[in-house]
């Protein structure tokens, strides 16, 4: 995957002298601190990370936390007292006026939190408002507004005044007036936000539809973690002007890189991002095939278990055997073959823990984990439990 | 030990007297020239309006009015307000009176609006223009006429002068004050589309501010009316001069019908703009 946008050491301070100030920063400076003592507002501090082409990168912090401030240096509507942003590998803080314009006709298009739309202006006009300034005639700008509408559901509204809107509609024009310019890259500020919840849903589904036919590259900005874990391909936590740590969200998940983190992901719908894999363990007892319902029996004594997943000899699953049905099968001289349960269920590793919890509760044993057949892993009950607390 | 020291004094007057006289004498031709442009547009107007016959002038206030305020009641008021300034005999000083207000508040505007918008984008100036402004605001507005007539003698002209300074601040300070809150989100995203300068001005923040300028005409246009009968006593032919006989003759009844002649022209005007700021300012807010 290519890289689109790289961000290096980006930092942007707010005041009379910043490029004093970032000098004397160090790592672990304390913000309201600088603030105090020299009127100087550290918006974003050492700020590295990239984005790949086509991918949703999310930052997420709390307000104040200086992610605003970190997604308006992309389009340099903030110019960055230190650092690189390189889009396409070109540094564009180095852009003539002239040059940066251009990039933002036509590369990186905007989405506002509060909508940030023309009310002087009919909805067919806001959408076409960026075609416009960059000197498209009238009828071929109205007809890509028209299809940008058709394509976020609004098709229809074209001369209503923005007054005449719902929330999540504006939104919409919004999201449209971006696509219409055709960008490489989307920037998202809180563009959710100020939604109310079942409509803010439906926005996240229709961006990740959206998504799925356009392949842009989207740097999304959200204070909810829920929000952020459900678009997101990859997360980038900011605390206090700083990132402090990146990662997809089960990364995020299972390894947190500190206890700011962790907090911030307590209360998170863990089921519906970690993955069967996170979970599974390597069971302590197995039996092979080959092995007569004896040597089942002494195996799940020693391991302390009343039921073992069978597998063959290349660790294909074949199935299950219970003490009970060993026993059964000595007193009948039966072979292991005859008495296993061969109607195990098996999930693959990438399932979500959410998926799995109903088929946990269908069946008494723990649930096999396979990839072409092979057994991986098995998930027990109560790991299961463990990721809902 | 009382009383403030004689003996104490500076003296400005004389030397302010002799610089405004200086000029006078070596900037004859520029003050002439200016005379002569502003002279031009009041005869213009003057002539425009003497050129409509009196029904379509009522016509238009009937048209106007009920667009201003969408009611038909209020536009035949305002008719009628205009029909009886006309039985009053007043019909041709109520349009020497307009003439001045129209052509004074035309130059306001061009001198206000982009002075308003000059100081919205450049703080420094808005720091330095607001204490003027504030000073030109607590001036007497008689004062405004001293200037006027040392330079421009008596009669219209020195009146459109007057008047036009006079209304200036309203203009500017709604102006520059709407121009520097229109929504710093919708600003952004001008920028954020790659706007030029002037794209983002004309396309955004004018119109954004719309309602707020238009607020701010109107103030200008009813202070250009208030100063338009002060302008009589300068020897600006108008309504106002038929107060200034009225008071010298000690004519009640003179002077009522006057003075209600001036009541209604303001109102019509007042009523005229303000419909127009407030349905921009629907348009912008909505």
């Amino acid at each position: 995957m290519a890289v689109k946008i790289s961000v290096q050491h980006v930092s942007k301070i707010f005041g009379s002298k910043p490029l004093k100030i970032l000098q004397d920063l160090t790592a672990h400076f304390d913000k309201s601190l600088v603030m105090k003592e020299t009127q100087h507002v550290v918006g974003v501090h050492d700020a590295t990370f990239e984005v790949n082409e086509g991918e949703i990168f999310v930052i997420i912090g709390l307000s104040g936390s200086g992610k605003s401030t970190l997604i308006r240096c992309l389009n340099l509507l903030h110019r960055p007292t230190g650092g690189e942003i390189l889009i396409d590998g070109q540094n564009i803080c180095d852009f003539s006026p002239k040059k940066l314009r251009e990039l933002r006709r036509h590369q990186i298009a905007m989405v506002f939190q509060n909508f940030a739309l023309l009310s002087h202006k009919s909805v067919l006009e806001n959408v076409s408002y960026g075609l416009t300034i960059r000197g498209e005639v009238k009828a071929a700008s109205q007809f890509k507004a028209r299809q940008m509408l058709l394509m976020v559901g609004l098709d229809g509204y074209e001369n209503e005044p923005i007054s005449a809107l719902s929330g999540g509609m504006k939104q919409r024009v919004g999201l449209a007036r971006a696509l219409a310019n055709d960008p490489e890259i989307l920037l998202m500020d809180e563009a959710f936000s100020a939604l109310d919840p079942i409509v803010r849903r439906e926005m996240q589904f229709e961006l990740l539809k959206l998504q799925q036919q356009l392949r842009k590259t989207i740097v999304f900005i959200t204070h909810d973690i829920q929000e952020a874990f459900k678009i997101g391909d990859r997360v980038a936590i900011m605390k206090d002007s700083k990132i402090v740590q990146i990662g997809s969200p089960e990364e995020i998940l299972t390894k947190p890189a500190d206890e700011y983190v962790e907090r911030f992901i307590t209360g998170v719908d863990r089921t519906q991002i970690l993955t069967v894999r996170s979970i599974m363990v390597v069971p302590s007892c197995l039996i092979q095939m080959r092995s007569g319902p004896n040597m089942a029996i002494q195996e799940m004594k020693r391991n302390g278990v009343s039921s073992a997943f069978v597998i063959d000899h290349d660790l294909k699953l074949s199935g299950l055997v219970t003490l009970q049905d060993a026993l059964k099968a000595i007193a009948e001289k039966l072979s292991l073959a005859e008495i296993i349960n061969r109607e195990v269920i098996q999930v693959e590793p990438s399932t979500t823990v959410s998926d799995l919890v109903p088929l946990a509760a269908q069946s008494a044993y723990p649930i096999a984990v396979t990839e072409e057949g092979r057994l991986l892993g098995i998930v027990t009950k109560v790991a299961i439990l463990s990721t809902l607390g | 030990m009382m009383s403030f020291p004689e003996n104490w004094s500076i003296d400005i007057a004389e030397s302010i007297d002799q610089a405004i006289r200086t000029l006078g004498i070596r900037y004859e031709a520029i003050f002439d020239g200016i005379k002569a442009f502003v002279s031009f547009f009041l005869n213009s107007v003057e002539g425009f309006l003497f050129f409509l016959p009196w029904w379509v002038l009522l016509l238009m206030v009937l048209v106007g009015g009920y667009f201003a305020t969408k009611r038909v009641l209020s536009a035949l008021m305002f008719t009628v307000m205009i029909f009886v300034i006309g039985l009053f005999g007043y019909w041709n000083l109520m349009i020497y009176t307009l003439a001045i207000v129209f052509v004074s508040v035309l130059f306001s505007l061009f001198i206000g609006l982009p002075y308003g918008i000059l100081m919205a984008e450049n703080p420094r100036l808005a720091r330095y223009s607001t204490s003027v402004l504030d000073a030109m605001q607590t001036m007497p507005s008689w004062v405004y006429l001293i200037p006027a007539v040392s330079f421009f003698g008596l009669g219209r002209m020195p009146a459109v002068m007057a008047t036009m300074i006079y209304a200036l601040p309203p203009v500017i300070r709604l102006t520059s004050h709407a121009i520097s809150n229109v929504d710093s989100e919708t600003l952004e995203a001008a920028r954020a589309f790659g706007s030029t300068k002037i794209q983002a001005l004309f396309q955004v923040k004018i119109p954004q501010a719309a309602g707020t300028i238009m607020a701010g005409i109107n103030q200008t246009t009813m202070m250009a009316v208030a100063m338009v009968v002060t302008c009589s006593m300068i020897g600006a032919k108008g309504l106002g001069s038929e107060v200034l006989i009225a008071i010298n003759r000690l004519e009640v009844g003179r002077g009522f019908e006057a003075g209600i002649s001036i009541v209604f022209i303001a109102i019509v005007m007042d009523r005229l703009s303000q419909g127009v700021a407030r349905s921009m300012d629907r348009k912008a807010k909505a």
